[in-house]
């Protein structure tokens, strides 16, 4: 798996991204700082993870980037053109090209329509009108395109009556029948079952293959990310902290956040490996540390990390990391295995211990 | 050898042959009506002392309703319709859980029985400060305890969940969602219980998260020594943390074996697949599949073997019987694990009259 090719100009991409939510109360001054200096760039053909815990703004870039709600500032562009949309029709325009897949298929899809009328809706929007055979042989094609074949058995069910990964391709259908080019999926997976997860992954990546099309692919699961996209950005707190590709980023993070998570996930090959004695939590986004925002929990931080925000620095080939340890500079922080660094077990104390079981006799 | 694995194997072997929950042919029906469903079918399952036994499976597939059967929280249209569920204390004192009257049943919870429900957000009330939430349990089972000392054991359990003892005054909404997790597993622990069921405990919480909240389940069962049920349907967070797997489908057990057999030996395709439903964090990258065909309707099951319709490896006897958890039919595997599928019960099938089939390769890989 390459990096994108530079001279393929990229269909979607977000420059300098913010987004600052108000914080409600008298006089409030303060914001919420979800999304903060973010750039991404969505390729033809190629499928972007966005990696994050919950809180971390990735579902805020999704919708920022689908247009559901105005950006604090910078910009987005379509194939290189400011597509800020001002008006419905211009989000009309924007919407045929960018569609969004929402995490829970139980509640994106309407429960008193029927399968056929939610996509002959999508269909006649966005294609102008469909009448008869040919508008019957286009909805085939779309339930065909999400492997709900043969089409008859499907057309005519309310969402009820289809499992969680049959609705989740409805949706999908629903979605592709604008024939878009970019493809927003906030946690697609995560509602699903374990065992038909693979299914819709496979599915996402076929269509990529076959239509060409460029997908954003959030998730809080890096393993899913390196099994399904090409390029994976990790954020924390708003910011991203490591951009490259997936097999590298997975396979040898640089970024100590990316360690922790990596070292983290659950893995019964190897019992030992394991971040153990990690603390602490993402940082409130209302008032977020200085410099660095991993800063609080990193073992690795100095004063450097506490006071100035790191960029993004080339690490290596397509990959970045924004971490001051590998800035080329006098009072970078030495960075050290993350392993040795959580290491130890959470310890509890042995007399509180005691008088916990004492009190029980 | 590691020492985490040494001290894993010696507590397996420690604890085969203390039961403190055994569930006998427990079945439970929903619905009162002519034709309720029946999700769970018979199920067996002995938890150990000490023993930390993984419940996994899809969504649907009755671990939660075995959960709750076992501790009499199913709520209506949930009915139990047979089996029971032999409580053994401390002192060798046995009690059947399910003919408990509802006196019995109050004070057996939390201070024998305890739960970890899904969902920490939810369990908390919200208008309450979680200090007096954990003394009002700790009150109510032990009368002789005062207020102020009630409050001083949920600042002792607190502490032992690694939250400092000045958020005993905070709301539910001042703490995070790990941390109202941790209070969970707190007051689930505050009266020392014998067995603690986590009903996906983790499931809400990021990776990072889960991670410590699972490392410190593992500490303070190794130092307070209760035993414990996971239930979740992450099964390689399983393989870590749990002694034992079973796995469930539609109703039924179709596999119960120590962690590390059923992660490098899976006998009933089901787990097999299962275990290959997950794209794996390091190893080589491959096409993966997943499990064609989506989770049977329960109240619409095939005949024979249940999950025969997405079975790759089926054969004509498996619409006509439905099997019975059985010693496998790999040479040199455990004893004491089971599985339930006609490829491990030749006998099975020849006696209804069907050529018995081999054990497929990949499921008897050693």
């Amino acid at each position: 798996m390459s990096s994108p090719h530079e001279e393929d100009p990229p269909v979607l991409q977000a420059i300098d991204l913010r987004k600052h939510f108000p914080v409600r109360g008298f006089r409030s001054q303060k914001v919420v700082h979800a999304v903060d200096d973010v750039n991404l760039s969505l390729y033809r053909g190629k499928v972007v993870a966005l990696v994050g815990e919950s809180g971390s703004g990735k579902s805020t870039i999704a919708r920022l980037l689908a247009q559901l709600m105005p950006v604090t500032g910078g910009q987005i562009l379509l194939h290189g053109q400011d597509a800020t949309v001002k008006n419905r029709r211009a989000f009309h325009q924007y919407v045929r090209k960018v569609q969004m897949i929402f995490q829970d298929p139980f509640g994106s899809l309407n429960p008193v329509h029927t399968v056929r009328y939610m996509l002959t809706r999508s269909l006649k929007i966005h294609r102008g009108r469909l009448r008869g055979v040919e508008l019957e042989a286009a909805l085939e094609e779309l339930l065909d395109r999400v492997q709900l074949r043969p089409a008859a058995r499907y057309i005519d069910k309310f969402p009820h009556e289809l499992s969680g990964g049959q609705r989740q391709r409805v949706a999908i259908a629903r979605a592709l029948a604008a024939d878009p080019e970019v493809l927003l999926a906030d946690e697609p997976i995560s509602m699903l079952d374990v065992s038909i997860r693979l299914g819709i992954l496979n599915l996402l990546r076929d269509l990529r293959d076959r239509l060409q099309l460029a997908i954003l692919y959030i998730t809080h699961d890096i393993a899913s990310a390196r099994y399904f996209a090409d390029t994976t950005m990790v954020m924390y707190a708003g910011r991203v902290v490591e951009k490259g590709d997936s097999e590298s980023v997975t396979q040898d993070p640089k970024h100590p956040y990316t360690q922790l998570l990596v070292r983290s996930a659950p893995d019964p090959d190897d019992l030992e490996a394991r971040a153990r004695g990690a603390r602490g939590e993402a940082p409130s986004l209302v008032a977020p540390p200085a410099g660095c925002r991993f800063n609080p929990r990193c073992p690795f931080a100095n004063d450097v990390c506490r006071t100035e925000v790191p960029p993004l620095i080339s690490v290596g080939e397509g990959r970045e990391a924004a971490c001051w340890g590998y800035a080329d500079r006098e009072d970078r922080p030495s960075l050290g295995s993350v392993l040795d660094a959580y290491g130890e077990r959470p310890t509890v104390d042995a007399t509180l211990l005691a008088i916990v079981k004492e009190d029980d006799r | 050898m590691s020492a985490v694995t040494t001290q894993r194997a010696f507590r397996a072997n420690a604890a085969a042959t203390d039961p403190v929950l055994e569930i006998k042919n427990l079945s439970v029906d929903y619905g009162y009506d002519e034709d309720p469903t029946h999700v769970l079918r018979q199920v067996s399952l002995t938890l150990n002392r000490g023993e930390v036994l993984g419940l996994a499976g899809e969504s649907g597939c009755g671990k939660s309703t075995l959960a709750y059967a076992a501790t009499r929280l199913l709520p209506p249209p949930g009915l139990i319709t047979g089996g029971e569920v032999v409580f053994t204390d401390r002192d060798g004192q046995q009690t059947d859980i399910l003919t408990l009257n509802d006196q019995e049943l109050r004070a057996t919870r939390w201070q024998d029985l305890a739960i970890v429900f899904q969902g920490a957000m939810n369990s908390l009330n919200p208008v309450y400060r979680i200090g007096r939430q954990i003394a009002d349990g700790i009150a109510a089972h032990l009368p002789g305890v005062t207020k102020k000392e009630a409050l001083e054991r949920a600042a002792g359990m607190l502490e032992l969940v690694g939250i400092s003892a000045d958020r005993l005054r905070d709301y539910p909404h001042q703490l995070s969602g790990g941390m109202r997790q941790r209070v969970m597993i707190a007051m689930a622990l505050a009266l020392d219980p014998q067995v603690l069921i986590m009903d996906e405990p983790t499931t809400a919480l990021d990776v990072v998260m889960q991670r410590q909240i699972v490392e410190q389940i593992a500490e303070l069962r190794d130092r307070l020594g209760f035993s414990v049920i996971f239930i979740t349907h992450d099964v390689s967070l399983l393989i870590e943390i749990a002694d034992r797997i079973a796995i469930m489908y539609a109703g039924e057990i179709v596999e119960d074996a120590s962690a590390q057999d059923m992660y490098r030996r899976p006998r009933h395709p089901y787990s097999d697949a299962l275990l290959h439903s997950f794209p794996p964090l390091r190893g080589p990258r491959r096409e993966l599949t997943g499990i064609p065909g989506s989770p049977p309707d329960m109240s619409n099951l095939p005949t024979g073997c249940p999950y025969r319709t997405r079975c790759a490896h089926v054969f004509d006897a498996c619409a006509a019987i439905t099997p019975e958890l059985v010693a496998p039919a790999v040479e040199g595997d455990d004893p004491r694990r089971s599985v339930a599928c006609l490829r491990h019960d030749p006998a099975t099938v020849a006696a209804a009259g069907f050529e018995p089939q081999p054990v497929p390769v990949e499921l008897q890989v050693r």
